[in-house]
């Protein structure tokens, strides 16, 4: 028993040529199998997955690069557009002055006009009242005078003279009241 | 004494466990006396067994591999990815760890499948407790690490760059190179194989004796120690639990080894 158990005890460290075999052929099935379809397939799995990432930070960084241009852009455009704005306000208020001044001129031409052609009617008007009121004021004073006079002093020179002078001071009366009115 | 010998020659009895637990029957009787004996065992079964799984289920789990993987391509990709990641890359850097990670994920692989068995109900034995299977890994990593060594920098410049230490004073030089000669080139295989070897061998030894030794107590006629018998199969079921450890350990270290070897041989010329 105890020769046997020391045969055995050596026994377990020499290896059985049969297994040896088969653990060669089944490991190297193993390696040839997984070295070769498997782990490779892995790696670029990886670095497919890598690239992945990187591609979609590389596609982020450029969609935010052209959101800052567009955005520049746009703040750009707004800027013109103020500035637009604001020359076109200039504009209008200038514009607005103008007016303004145009028709303040024109009205005030307009109403020198007006006030020229009242005076130079009213001047007209007095001229023909001043000529129709001489010839009226002679007739009627000669009328007169014939009334009163004619039956007894027909004839008379002194009388025409005295008409005249009558007529004269007529006359100046009309141009005082005129001159003072 | 006869007795007992005459019974554990035939395998009739269990108890106490030894180096016969780990001779497993041919399934095929008749080619016990033929080449093909040995071939064809619980331990080669767990083999292939070991091997089909690991191949179908990558080939099923990577069939279409997507840039958002599915759960299986996940689960996939990190088992690769561990050992790509914490054993390749980090000892090699990215150009040369990505090159060797496809060795060292399936070394990894198959030595934590095969391991596996140990503590699998109703097989319970790891193939990896037969020299046999550590040995040709053994010696894989060892001629793995000699040719990279090698290719990189020639045969002369390997074997000195491996048997002379830098920095140390030349008259120590005739004592140093036959150390590390020794401890470089050739007992490296030896220690991986033998490791992973005693591991398992003795986890499964060491279940053998709480297990067998807990139903050796129930068949005993005394009450008292048959009623013992309850904690004998509760550290049978610690032991498994301390086992899957050592499972994983063991094929970490040797992976993890492997690496550091390939690594070395690597190393530039200081």
């Amino acid at each position: 028993m105890i020769l046997a158990a020391e045969e055995g005890g050596a026994q377990i460290l020499f290896p059985i040529w049969q297994e040896i075999l088969v653990g060669a052929i089944a490991f190297g099935l193993l390696c040839f199998v997984l070295m070769k379809f498997v782990f490779p397939m892995m790696e670029k799995t990886f670095e497919a997955r890598v690239d992945a990432i990187e591609g979609g930070i590389e596609r982020a960084e450029r969609a935010q690069e052209e959101a800052n241009q567009t955005l520049e852009e746009y703040r750009r455009k707004l800027a013109a557009a103020q500035e637009e704005a604001a020359a076109i306000r200039d504009e209008a208020r200038a514009d607005a002055v103008a007016a303004k001044e145009e028709i303040l001129v024109s009205a005030r031409e307009e109403a020198n006009r007006v006030i020229a052609a009242g005076h130079a009617q009213i001047e007209a008007s007095r001229q023909q009242l001043v000529r129709e009121l001489r010839s009226e004021v002679g007739n009627l004073a000669v009328d007169l005078a014939g009334k009163i006079i004619g039956q007894r002093l027909a004839g008379d020179a002194d009388t025409a003279a005295t008409v005249d002078q009558f007529l004269s001071q007529i006359a100046d009366d009309t141009a005082e009241t005129s001159g003072a009115r | 004494m006869t007795d007992s010998a005459i019974v554990l020659a035939e395998g009739e009895s269990h108890f106490p466990p030894g180096i016969h637990s780990f001779d497993f029957r041919d399934w095929f009787t008749g080619l016990s006396d033929t080449a093909l004996a040995h071939m064809f065992t619980t331990i080669t079964f767990a083999v292939w067994a070991s091997v089909a799984i690991l191949i179908v289920f990558f080939l099923w789990a990577y069939r279409k591999p997507q840039i958002v993987p599915t759960k299986k391509q996940w689960i996939a990709e990190s088992a690769y990815g561990f050992i790509r990641n914490t054993v390749a890359i980090d000892q090699m850097g990215k150009k040369e760890g990505v090159k060797f990670a496809p060795y060292l994920a399936t070394l990894f692989l198959f030595i934590l499948i095969m391991n596996f068995w140990a503590i699998v109900p109703g097989v319970q034995v790891s193939p990896m407790s037969h020299i046999a299977f550590p040995a040709v890994l053994g010696v894989l990593s060892w001629i793995i690490y000699n040719v990279v060594g090698i290719k990189k920098h020639g045969f002369i410049g390997y074997l000195k760059l491996t048997c002379v230490p830098p920095g140390a004073p030349w008259f120590i030089y005739p004592l140093l190179i036959p150390i590390e000669f020794l401890q470089n080139l050739i007992l490296r295989p030896v220690t991986l194989a033998l490791r992973l070897f005693a591991n398992m061998f003795a986890g499964h030894l060491i279940l053998l004796v709480f297990i067998l030794g807990g139903f050796e107590m129930l068949n005993s006629g005394n009450i008292f120690i048959q009623g013992l018998s309850v904690f004998s199969f509760a550290m049978g079921i610690a032991m498994t639990l301390f086992e899957l450890i050592v499972i994983l350990l063991q094929a970490y270290v040797f992976t993890l080894l492997t690496g550091m070897y390939i690594q070395g041989s690597l190393a530039d010329e200081h």
